[in-house]
């Protein structure tokens, strides 16, 4: 692995908080990685362990849920 | 003019864009009548939008208001009025007619983008009040970041060519031309049927205490100051940072009851009711800030965390996050030494020690009063105040003004926090749903479309405008860059670039091109979808296209905005964003609204005041409403009691209200009736009712939970041994049956937090120091020489009850504290041949205990749920941890539940006075309404569907889902099977993800929908 290693991580987000908080954050001007891949899900509930899986498997390094 | 009555008028005014305003403007738009809401500065959101977080949830203030500030903004049926003030009301309820004076904004609102370059350019800088004046804005600004409506505006006093007749950046660098110097005050005319007043507060102001030096000293800082130090988007970026050098504090201090409580000419009296609270959640959030340790210390006469869950919140920072509580009244405040920013407080403790501590910070715990401004508003339109400046009403009609068609809510009427305000505005717009009856959906419009293009189905053509945002996005992702790679993705017919994709003149140029180059799926690379969606939406629908062909890719709110020092890499995200947005795009499908039937009658559970007053309005409002009593009588607790804390004669009150029920042809009433079964869900509930001897089913499309509460036996005390110890109302009825025993009496006792405040009951029963207070003075005013003492914990008479706690000393009660690990003893005792009372309690001004020999003690008992485990069932509705209802929202939906179509109101909520409980269940009433008013059940339809076919019927959804929405039905010859039921789901997917079989998907976040974006979302391409 080499040193210069930037994860790319997948991020499932719940409309109704965590992609709101993810939109106060750019409202807000916090910065933080590029690294971040965000969908957008209408509950966290909704993501099924398949989604995460699948995401490992088409090449992000990490997966969060967020809700 | 005609003879005839006159019809009213289908439209309402509501004065004041707060958080009152913005919930009563959306309760009457969405039930038929046309709203007006008059703010008078630029932007609606109130002092609420200046809050960090909220009790006791610790929600982010602006998070929760934000969606309903954009919703008020966006409604078709409301209209926003800002920069303009009512001058005058003339003609009479229902049919009014308003002057409105608008003041120039001097920006177009119809140009203006809100890309924020006039406030980069303008050279003038100003004291950003909005900061509570800790940072500067310019003189062309823009309140806050998630104003509404998000237009720029110049200040008038401030703007150097405004003044001074030079300048003119903005209008040189505006890249819309949305400058206007020309803009002059404007005057309108508005007919509407009745107005309501939500102006709200203001938070006092300190700088006449001079013994605080607040002004003379920066670290003494108002409470609302410190919620702007506190906040991410505040003038110091949400670090913990005291004023005069930045640096982190270490220690603070709260001083609570700065203008309240206090009879100072400047200060007031009342209690502002909402300090004790917003200190310990400052005291709390300030120690979550804190990088290493700090201290804090509040301040404090009586703690009053009288609200539902306060209580804990108290507990919680006492035990957990160790916020110190010194129950002393603060004189002064010093420097700590000369020249230094440090301050020093003397105070006295508990013991009678005198101490002096050295803090970094002080916040001043500043009361709520009514501006100047506002009472102009009240004079100008004739509506009467009381004695504390606030607006006069009743207990009876809480949100009623002395001048008919005209209501209030929110702080203007009494200080008061947001669930109440909430509460009261939904009242509001209840009292004036019933007024203008019969003009509802006379005013309101509804937009039209042309029919939808059925192209969609054949081969994806996909549309992709990429947003520049004026600089947001422009300055830090390469936009040409991002349109060019869209062009490649797979089935992108056509890609545009746009300075601002949301302006109305973009709305043209995308309704062209889906005609032009047939586009079928349209992707907009550029802000977010939550304020955004909706408005590309409509524009799509207006070109045929069926509105969830729709997908956004977030690059300015998530990407450009939050990697301003990595334009590359910026760039490479806001690429697979719009690749990901793309794939989903391709395999969206249309989705038509579902409409679900509704049977436009109520049923309200519940025959005390609270149920009596919901289905009173509900029949003026024109539904037929069923009102359920088991007992065989309607009045409920009210029955027990003689008169509100103000006086009022409740049992007058009662019997009208009865009366006026019985004689209402659109309610019915079943008295001696109980529910035995109840199911369905908003729109279509059946309930199955026991009364007279037979079953009666009733079906009604919404419910108004309104069961009450019951005050608890004790054990304590001697009750039960002692025909002398009594709770709640006995005493006064036994006094007044035998006022013998009244004459001969020499001392009576009362205690209170009897049950509550107890580990096994950890909560305030609210009502009961009024109560107590209210019989002490009532039995000094009949017999001066009665020794009458109140044994408490803390007397918690917030608000106007402050009086009667004054009024109560002022005759002479002697109110004696007892702590909880030191609870007053009560024994038998015999006086000269006479049985009596002896109570033995430590007095906390001697230090030590004392005896008292009474005649009669009283207890105020804690009030408790009774029963709601069977409701709560048939509702599918929870309950909270105490056992009353547990509404949708603490905040913003204090009657509301998960569950459409089922309301709470009165005690079954939470303990509450009698003029709290009738504007709750005008609030349910109103929330009903806005389900009932309607021809359908308008459903969101973004639901679950099951396919039968891979079903098991194992349950797991049933089991899973929180809203009720989805159910096992009987399929003949294959058991069960899952329905969704779409009028209740939300469409959160849990069923889908928890669905073994995967026999469920969602719409528009179909399975296959959310791989496809997966799968492209982390290389470079599909």
């Amino acid at each position: 692995m080499s040193e210069n290693f930037e994860p790319k991580a997948l991020a499932f987000l719940c409309n109704w908080c965590s992609y709101a908080g993810a939109d106060l954050a750019g409202v807000s001007r916090f910065q933080y990685p590029p690294t971040i891949r965000v969908l957008r899900t209408m509950c966290s509930g909704r993501v099924e362990p398949l989604y995460i899986t699948e995401g490992l498997k088409s090449g992000f390094d990490g997966v969060f849920v967020f809700g | 003019m005609s003879e005839n009555k006159k019809s009213s008028t289908g439209a309402v005014m509501i004065v004041g864009g707060g958080i009152a305003g913005t919930q009563a403007a959306l309760d009457l738009a969405e039930s038929g009548f046309f709203v007006y809401v008059v703010e008078s500065s630029s932007t609606i959101g109130g002092v609420m939008a200046q809050l960090d977080k909220t009790f006791p949830t610790n929600d982010c203030s602006m998070c929760i208001l934000s969606p309903k500030l954009v919703e008020c903004g966006r409604h078709l049926n409301i209209r926003l009025m800002t920069m303009s003030e009512v001058e005058k009301v003339e003609g009479e309820a229902g049919n009014f007619v308003v002057s409105v004076r608008e003041r120039p904004r001097f920006v177009d609102a119809e140009k203006c983008v809100a890309c924020g370059i006039c406030a980069e350019k303008c050279p003038k800088k100003v004291k950003d009040l909005f900061n509570g004046g800790l940072g500067v804005r310019k003189a062309a600004y823009v309140e806050y970041p998630q104003a509404v409506p998000l237009k720029y505006v110049l200040d008038e006093q401030n703007c150097i060519y405004l003044k001074n007749g030079k300048c003119r950046a903005c209008e040189k660098f505006c890249p819309t031309g949305a400058i206007d110097f020309s803009q002059k005050e404007k005057v309108h005319q508005i007919e509407v049927g009745s107005v309501v007043l939500a102006p709200g507060f203001k938070s006092f102001d300190p700088s006449s205490m001079d013994t605080y030096g607040y002004g003379k000293y920066p670290n003494v800082v108002s409470s609302l100051e410190f919620e702007r130090i506190l906040s991410a988007s505040g003038p110091f970026e949400g670090h913990l940072e005291r004023p005069s050098d930045r640096k982190a504090p270490e220690k603070i201090a709260w001083l609570q009851c700065v203008g309240s409580r206090d009879s100072h000419p400047n200060a007031h009296g009342y209690c502002s009711g909402v300090c004790c609270m917003y200190a310990i959640k400052e005291a709390v959030i300030a120690k979550e800030h804190a990088k290493q340790g700090l201290d804090t210390a509040i301040f404090f006469m009586d703690m009053r965390t009288y609200g539902k869950d306060f209580e804990r919140y108290y507990d919680r920072a006492r035990q957990e996050a160790g916020v110190r509580f010194i129950r002393s009244r603060i004189h002064s405040i010093s420097t700590a030494a000369p020249g230094s920013d440090d301050l020093r407080i003397e105070y006295v403790d508990e013991n009678g020690t005198m101490r002096v501590e050295i803090f970094d910070m002080v916040v001043l715990s500043t009361g709520l009063e009514v501006s100047r401004d506002a009472r102009a508003l009240a004079q100008r339109l004739a509506i009467e105040l009381d004695s504390g400046g606030f607006a006069k009403t009743n207990s009876f009609s809480p949100i009623a003004a002395s001048r008919p068609g005209i209501f209030v809510c929110g702080a203007f009427s009494g200080p008061k926090d947001i669930p109440s305000s909430v509460m009261e505005a939904s009242a509001a717009s209840a009292a004036s749903a019933a007024l203008l009856a019969d003009s509802r959906n006379s005013l309101t419009r509804s937009k039209t479309y042309p029919p939808e293009d059925p192209s969609v189905h054949a081969e994806p053509r996909i549309g992709v405008f990429v947003c520049r945002c004026g600089v947001n996005i422009a300055s830090v992702v390469d936009v040409p860059g991002v349109r060019d790679y869209a062009r490649g993705l797979p089935n992108v017919a056509y890609v545009a670039e746009n300075m601002f994709t949301c302006s109305q003149d973009t709305q043209k140029l995308i309704i062209e091109a889906i005609k032009e180059h047939r586009l079928n799926r349209i992707v907009v690379a550029a802000c977010t979808p939550r304020t955004h969606e909706p408005l590309f939406q409509q524009t799509i629908r207006e070109a045929g296209l069926n509105p969830y062909l729709f997908e956004f890719a977030n690059i300015r709110d998530q990407d450009s905005w939050v990697h301003q020092g990595e334009p590359e890499k910026a760039t490479a995200k806001a690429k697979d964003l719009v690749r990901m947005a793309v794939a989903k795009a391709a395999l969206l499908e249309p989705i038509e609204k579902l409409q679900a039937p509704l049977i436009q009658t109520a049923l309200v559970i519940g025959g005390g005041v609270a149920g009596m007053n919901a289905a009173l309005n509900l029949s003026a409002q024109g539904f037929k409403t069923c009102l359920l009593e088991k007992r065989d009588e309607l009045g409920g607790h009210a029955l027990e009691v003689a008169r509100t804390w103000k006086g009022e004669d409740v049992s007058a009150y009662v019997a009208e209200l009865k009366q006026r029920v019985l004689a209402d042809a659109n309610v019915e009433v079943l008295t001696g009736a109980e529910l035995v079964e109840a199911g369905g869900f908003v729109g279509q509930f059946t309930s199955l009712v026991k009364v007279g001897g037979g079953h009666r089913e009733i079906r009604h499309g919404a419910v108004i939970l309104a069961t009450g509460a019951e005050a608890v036996e004790p054990v304590e005390y001697l009750y039960g041994q002692s025909q002398r110890v009594t709770r709640w109302h006995d005493l006064e009825k036994l006094f007044k049956k035998e006022p013998e025993l009244l004459d001969s009496a020499e001392g009576v006792a009362f205690i209170q937090c009897v049950g509550s405040r107890e580990p096994e009951r950890p909560y305030c029963s609210k009502i009961c120091c009024t109560t107590s207070i209210k019989q002490a003075i009532d039995l000094k005013e009949k017999k001066p020489d009665l020794d009458v003492y109140i044994l408490y914990r803390d007397i918690r008479s917030y608000g106007a009850r402050e009086d009667l706690y004054k009024k109560a000393r002022g005759l002479g009660v002697l109110f004696i504290r007892y702590n909880a690990d030191e609870k007053p003893v009560v024994a038998k005792t015999s006086v000269e041949g006479k049985e009596k009372l002896k109570i033995r309690v430590r007095d906390h001004v001697l230090g030590f205990p004392v005896e008292l020999t009474v005649d009669y003690l009283n207890l105020a008992t804690a009030i408790v749920p009774k029963g709601l485990d069977e409701l709560a069932r048939f509702f599918k509705v929870p309950l909270n941890q105490d056992g009353f209802f547990l509404e949708a929202h603490m905040k913003l939906r204090p009657v509301d539940f998960a569950t459409d179509g089922v309301f709470v109101a009165g005690l079954a909520h939470y303990p509450k006075p009698l003029d709290e409980s009738v504007a709750q269940a005008g609030a349910a009433a109103a929330r009903a309404a806005s389900v009932l008013s309607k021809p359908w059940v308008e459903v969101e339809p973004i639901v679950s569907i099951v396919n039968q076919e891979l079903c098991i019927g194992c349950g797991m959804c049933e089991a899973n889902c929180p809203f009720g929405a989805i159910r096992l039905q009987e399929v003949k010859g294959k058991g069960y099977r899952a329905e969704t039921i779409s009028a209740s789901c939300k469409g959160c997917g849990v069923c889908a993800a928890s669905c073994p079989q995967r026999a469920i998907d969602m719409k528009h976040f179909r399975d296959s929908q959310i791989l496809a974006a997966i799968r492209v979302g982390a290389g470079g391409g599909a």
